[in-house]
């Protein structure tokens, strides 16, 4: 039985839309582009995974369809398998810049496919809201569309975005999200801009793709911050979801140190670059970091000094998958353990 | 170690494997090419049931640009992180000192050696129903 005796909030889960799904909540014009014309290939995106669609072999729902497309099975395998009082759906759907009006469209389908055939079934469930992010207008337009709707609990934005998020042209969608509470999710992955992942140029491996995937989120937390974005919006929250943890108390202390040196650059800045990233941000632990001795893991938790913004997530059904009693080392106790699982989440979130 | 009937020979064929219960363990029980293997059916690292996943080869390398397949049919695959086991002994293949799953001994033995009172053996679902049976079979036994 599992070990977790606290009800678990699982913060990032993958449920496939497959086309049909999203299809049937487009409107006929993009219905018909999508049949015909089909999506936007992502060369260079999707490198070979270690598993078909790198899930779980043990994801596939018996029924048929992709891993995380069967709401019946996914209940059986994650929800009901450990004790889940809510489970936040980050769906697989990416926009990817294509044309602009469809990937909004998109976007409206695919929110609209959540609510009908995942949220309302599932009352556990809720759901990051997809934007056509690299369009503010159209983003602000979407999020405006759902504001107040309180099974959406942040806006979803890919982080291999066109440009570093801190830039002025994604201010909009932090006004909005701001003014209706939401915080921005930010997850691994998407591909609009067509950056390799590694700022040195394509890798080879898998290997290396998914140990960089943490790359994309170091760029989005330096920019944000040094842009100045929590200046322009005080209360904005952003949450990295799989951008991984042990990397950021050092890249904090280079920034800090920068920042002390070249702080004339931009005045905007009255505080710390690592004040604002403890005081704006939210980060979820799947793939957590596993550290050759237990005690490095407690380390590094006392490095970043964010006990109360470690989210759990399990990435379901990611052949990376975190379990909910299996994953988090028994070194830091159950007052921590019991925060990382649901208290920390449920406070971010307004969960009760 | 007592002994356990946990399958027919027949059940196993060479290349598959049956999930089994033994005194509260799930035991994967495996046919390689004839031999017959067990392991605790519990992954060390997460706690996946690791015996329902893809049994492949080992891939090994004398450097770079050198490729060796061998192994085929022996090397476990966890459903959940890829972790790979050597179903033979339980040693997984990239720590086989410090990371490894139980394995248990098997033994084949036929139906005439297993009625009671077989010495060191202990009831399984096999015996729980008794009936004359035409045919003799070979049973596959688990030490746990």
């Amino acid at each position: 039985m599992p070990a977790t005796a606290t009800a678990l909030i699982d913060c990032d889960i993958h449920n496939h839309l497959t086309p049909e799904a999203v299809a049937r909540y487009l409107p006929e014009r993009w219905r018909a582009y999508h049949a015909q014309f089909g999506r936007r290939a992502t060369p260079g995106d999707f490198y070979p995974k270690a598993t078909p669609m790198a899930s779980r072999t043990d994801a596939w729902p018996p029924g048929g369809g992709p891993p995380g497309s069967d709401l019946p099975f996914l209940r059986k395998q994650l929800l009901d398998a450990w004790p889940i009082q809510v489970g936040i759906l980050n769906t697989l759907i990416s926009i990817r810049n294509q044309h602009r009006d469809f990937d909004a469209a998109l976007a409206t389908a695919a929110n609209a496919c959540q609510i009908a055939e995942w949220l309302e079934p599932e009352p556990r469930l809720r759901a990051s809201l997809l934007v056509p992010f690299e369009d503010a207008e159209l983003a602000v337009a979407e999020i405006a569309r759902h504001a107040g709707d309180r099974r959406f609990v942040q806006v979803l934005i890919p982080s291999r975005t066109g440009e570093p998020l801190g830039k002025r042209k994604y201010w909009p969608i932090y006004a909005a999200a701001a003014e209706a509470g939401l915080p921005i999710g930010i997850h691994f992955g998407g591909w609009s801009g067509g950056h390799p992942i590694s700022g040195a140029g394509w890798p080879t491996y898998y290997l290396e793709y998914h140990t960089g995937m943490n790359q994309t989120f170091q760029a989005h937390l330096i920019s944000l911050i040094c842009e100045g974005v929590f200046e322009a919006f005080p209360r904005l929250k952003v949450v990295f979801i799989e951008g991984g943890i042990a990397w950021i108390p050092p890249c904090l202390w280079r920034l800090d140190r920068c920042w002390r040196q070249l702080r004339a650059e931009n005045p905007s800045l009255r505080r710390a670059p690592s004040e604002y990233f403890r005081e704006h941000f939210w980060l979820t632990t799947q793939p957590i970091e596993e550290p050759p001795e237990p005690g490095q893991f407690l380390q590094m938790v006392s490095h970043l000094g964010m006990d109360d913004r470690l989210l759990f997530s399990t990435d379901y059904p990611h052949w990376d998958f975190d379990s909910p009693d299996g994953s988090l080392p028994s070194s830091i106790g159950e007052g921590l353990r019991s925060r990382i699982l649901g208290g920390n989440a449920r406070a971010l979130y307004g969960f009760a | 170690m007592p002994k356990h009937v946990v399958s027919t020979v027949s059940e196993i064929p060479p290349g598959g494997r049956k999930i089994v219960e033994v005194q509260g363990r799930s035991i994967g029980v495996f046919n390689v090419a004839g031999e017959f293997f067990a392991l605790r059916n519990r992954c060390p690292h997460q706690g996946a049931a690791l015996c329902t996943g893809q049994l492949g080869s080992a891939v090994t390398s004398t450097g770079p640009g050198h490729y060796e397949v061998g192994r085929t049919g022996e090397i476990l695959r966890c459903p959940w992180h890829g972790w790979e086991f050597d179903v033979r002994t339980g040693q997984s293949w990239f720590d086989p000192v410090k990371v490894r799953v139980k394995a248990y001994e098997t033994a084949v033995a036929p139906g005439s050696a297993l009625r009671p009172p077989a010495p060191g053996l202990l009831p399984g679902p096999y015996v729980a129903e008794t009936y004359p049976v035409s045919v003799e079979e070979d049973y596959v036994l688990v030490e746990v």
